[in-house]
């Protein structure tokens, strides 16, 4: 595992300045326009560094823990100049050993402390897989109450960045589907600044998937006001023929694709989750009431997915609004390809668009 | 100990009594007898009386078991005087992190035995707050899995800079419990990499009972046991299990050390299940009489008893203590046929700490399903 990190470490980055998706719009700037004096323009990985920063600062148990968060900044700089600033009892340099980083962090919840876990990339949590859904999600369960396991685990997740093996996937399911556990994801430099701080605040462990693809690209954020509960879904484009769903590195992709389809007459309404467990299910149903069609695009396979779940829900509560099946547009159910065929694998504006056809065709 | 399979290279043992209970220290014992001067006559006679009525509760428990009271028995038989040797040398500040046979190490620390069965009788899957049992955490059924948050305890205290105060009555430490099974177990070796590394105030307490369910020991390692911590840079020490006295010295002065700062230890005790693995198992299958003769040879109370009454101790004690241990067992089993079956709520609350929505609807959802069912009864 760790020659994969230190290949990943030379090479993400600019991997990502190269293939991003730097042209794509902000969710966050129509929102963004008032208040200019408390408005900052920050690329999300920074975001989530402040954020950090504001946590590690407004509350001394706080502690981030990881593999090479330390002098490094980690290998994606989300960590960035804190072990200079609160020391190397705030911010751990750990061994490298998933199960140990986890299960350490319960002990030190049980201390009273408020564990923020890296976990270098999304392949890399399954060795810590069984310490987040047998220990980590039932503590609480377990101690009737009293015990708290105030624990964020922080995972960049997802593809469009041209690496290797373990380095691009989409894990969430497994942990929505644990009880015990929220998974949250943000897809702006503004939701990733409040809901990383939210998420520490939480007296629940949160999974927090951070779309690695848009570390590097810059949006607005608004440091005065946050405006979103952690665990609500938002609508972030109106429209009247369809609804588009999705999280995290999804969103520029569904937004692109609602613009294209505008140009050809087609109005489509575009639902960022944000929260993948719990579902903030009231916006996404008004919105179907409405357009009577739903797409959901993920990156993850499809099979028994976040989709899955979604499709479900809404056939079951919006039944008689809907014109046609919820359709997804998601990766195969396949291992995760090498990367000169990840932009096949991935849901493109294309794909959705096409979906968005055959959900119109009813 | 010669050389064997089991063990590539005479370990120096640490003992204090003998099989048949004479007060005759190892070599290796010297360095510890002087925390025997730690005990007085009182406590010498608790060590007796918590193994028997450990020993006594332990045969109860199966039997509630056996007669359809209980889920499942872990029993503890054979591994006493390990248990409550090394429960004695913590303090109340300390922390104890269990495996799950660790039942008179709760007993010790101030757990109510009750809590226990009620795991075992299906009510609860932890139930008591280790906060306010003696902070005496809840069993681990994932092996190995205490090790890393008693580890996770232990960076706290040491942050918290409760260690190498230099006062006894604050400095804190850890103990963890676990065995030869669960030592193969990535998350054991993970603990003493973190533990290692934080020089966590730690005492790692492998009980090495000689099974896994069924699995022998040489299955798990060709090297003996308490050799595990040198490569992690953490000192290892193997005792006489079945020797309360040496349980006793050697964890008090590992924990001492912890307590001052000087990083984890290992203690690996030899000792043996006599009894199954729990109730479910048929130890028949898999060991010869022969072997658990030669353990039960080498008992931890019979060894003790002797060494009592050499010291002086006259037979109505004994003959109190064996009433008192069947009162409490009599006592334990009253209550735990008394014990209540939760209520529905038990299944909603407390999986998370905040208002979750879907917890909330099903709750809901179940609460009337439950009260349609009484619809139309006057």
């Amino acid at each position: 595992m760790n020659d994969l990190n230190v290949t990943a470490t030379a090479t993400a980055p600019s991997a990502i300045v190269a293939t991003g998706d730097a042209a794509a719009p902000s969710v966050a700037a129509a929102e963004s326009a008032a208040a200019a004096s408390s408005i900052q323009s920050l690329p999300m990985g920074k975001a989530i560094n402040a954020g950090l920063r504001r946590a590690l600062a407004n509350d001394p148990k706080v502690l981030l823990m990881g593999e090479d968060i330390g002098p490094l900044g980690g290998v994606y700089r989300v960590t960035e100049g804190l072990h200079a600033e609160f020391g190397e009892n705030r911010v751990l340099d750990t061994p490298l050993a998933e199960s140990g980083i986890i299960g350490t962090a319960i002990g030190l919840a049980m201390r009273g402390y408020r564990p923020v876990c890296e976990i270098q990339f999304d392949g890399f949590i399954f060795p810590g897989f069984d310490q987040i859904t047998t220990q980590l999600a039932r503590m609480r369960n377990r101690h009737e109450g009293s015990v708290t396991m105030p624990i964020v685990i922080r995972v960049p997740f997802g593809g469009h960045i041209g690496s290797i093996e373990h380095h691009s996937e989409s894990p969430e399911a497994y942990f929505a589907h644990t009880p015990g556990l929220r998974v949250v994801t943000p897809s702006t430099s503004h939701d990733a600044y409040w809901m990383i701080q939210e998420a520490i605040a939480s007296n629940d462990p949160v999974l927090f998937f951070e779309p690695k693809s848009r570390y590097f690209t810059k949006g607005d954020i608004d440091v005065a006001v946050n405006g979103t509960p952690l665990h609500a879904s938002r609508v972030v484009r109106s429209g009247t023929d369809a609804t588009v769903v999705g999280y995290g590195a999804m969103l520029p992709t569904l937004l692109q694709a609602a613009d294209i389809a505008a140009e050809e007459g087609t109005s489509i309404e575009v639902v960022d989750l944000r929260s993948i467990s719990p579902i903030d299910y009231a916006p996404l149903l008004e919105s179907v009431r409405k357009t009577g069609r739903l797409v959901v695009a993920q990156e993850a396979p499809g099979n028994v997915s976040v989709g899955s779940e979604i499709a479900a829900t809404v056939s079951e509560r919006a039944f008689y609004s809907l014109e046609a099946p919820v359709i997804r547009v998601a990766g195969f159910d396949t291992p995760y390809p090498p990367s000169k065929l990840e932009g096949i694998f991935l849901p493109s504006a294309d794909r959705v668009l096409e979906a968005v056809d055959r959900s119109l065709a009813y | 100990m010669a050389a064997s399979i089991d063990s590539p290279r005479p370990a120096p043992t640490v003992q204090l009594l003998t099989a048949d209970g004479r007060f005759q220290p190892s070599d290796s014992a010297a360095e510890y007898l002087p925390y025997l001067d730690r005990l007085s006559e009182d406590d010498f006679l608790r060590f007796y009386r918590d193994m028997v009525v450990m020993r006594t509760f332990d045969g109860e428990a199966a039997n509630l078991q056996r007669q359809g009271q209980l889920a499942l028995w872990v029993p503890s038989h054979g591994q006493e005087a390990a248990q409550v040797g090394s429960a004695y040398a913590t303090r109340p500040q300390d922390h104890v992190f269990p495996s799950y046979r660790e039942h008179v190490v709760g007993m010790i620390r101030g757990l109510d035995l009750n809590n226990i069965l009620r795991m075992l009788r299906g009510v609860t899957l932890g139930g008591w707050d280790p906060a306010t049992n003696g902070n005496f955490h809840l069993y681990s059924l994932v092996l190995a899995s205490q090790a890393l948050h008693a580890t996770g305890y232990a960076m706290g205290i040491q942050f918290d800079g409760t260690v190498a105060t230099g006062n006894p009555e604050k400095d804190q430490a850890v103990i963890v419990y676990f065995g030869d099974g669960a030592s193969s177990q990535g998350d054991v070796s993970e603990a003493l990499v973190f533990a290692a590394s934080y020089q966590t105030p730690q005492v790692f307490f492998l009980q090495n009972n000689h099974y896994a369910i069924s699995v022998p020991v040489v299955r798990q390692s060709r090297t003996p046991l308490y050799l595990r911590g040198s490569g992690f840079g953490i000192p290892g020490t193997q005792i006489d299990g079945n020797d309360v006295l040496a349980s006793f010295a050697v964890t008090s002065k590992w924990m001492d050390d912890a307590r001052a700062g000087h990083g984890p230890a290992l203690i690996e005790a030899l000792t043996y299940r006599v009894g199954a693995h729990t109730t479910a198992d048929d130890p028949t299958k898999y060991r010869v009489d022969a072997e658990t003769a030669s353990w039960i040879a080498r008992d931890p109370i019979a060894r003790y008893r002797t060494y009592l009454e050499g010291r002086g101790v006259d037979q109505a004690f004994f003959a109190g203590v064996d009433e008192e241990a069947s009162d409490y067992a009599e006592d334990s089993r009253k209550r735990a046929l008394e014990i209540v079956a939760p209520t529905m709520e038990a299944i909603f609350d407390n999986v998370y700490a905040e208002p979750h929505v879907l917890i909330a609807e099903q709750k809901a959802w179940a609460e009337r399903y439950e009260a349609s069912f009484g619809e139309g009864q006057a």
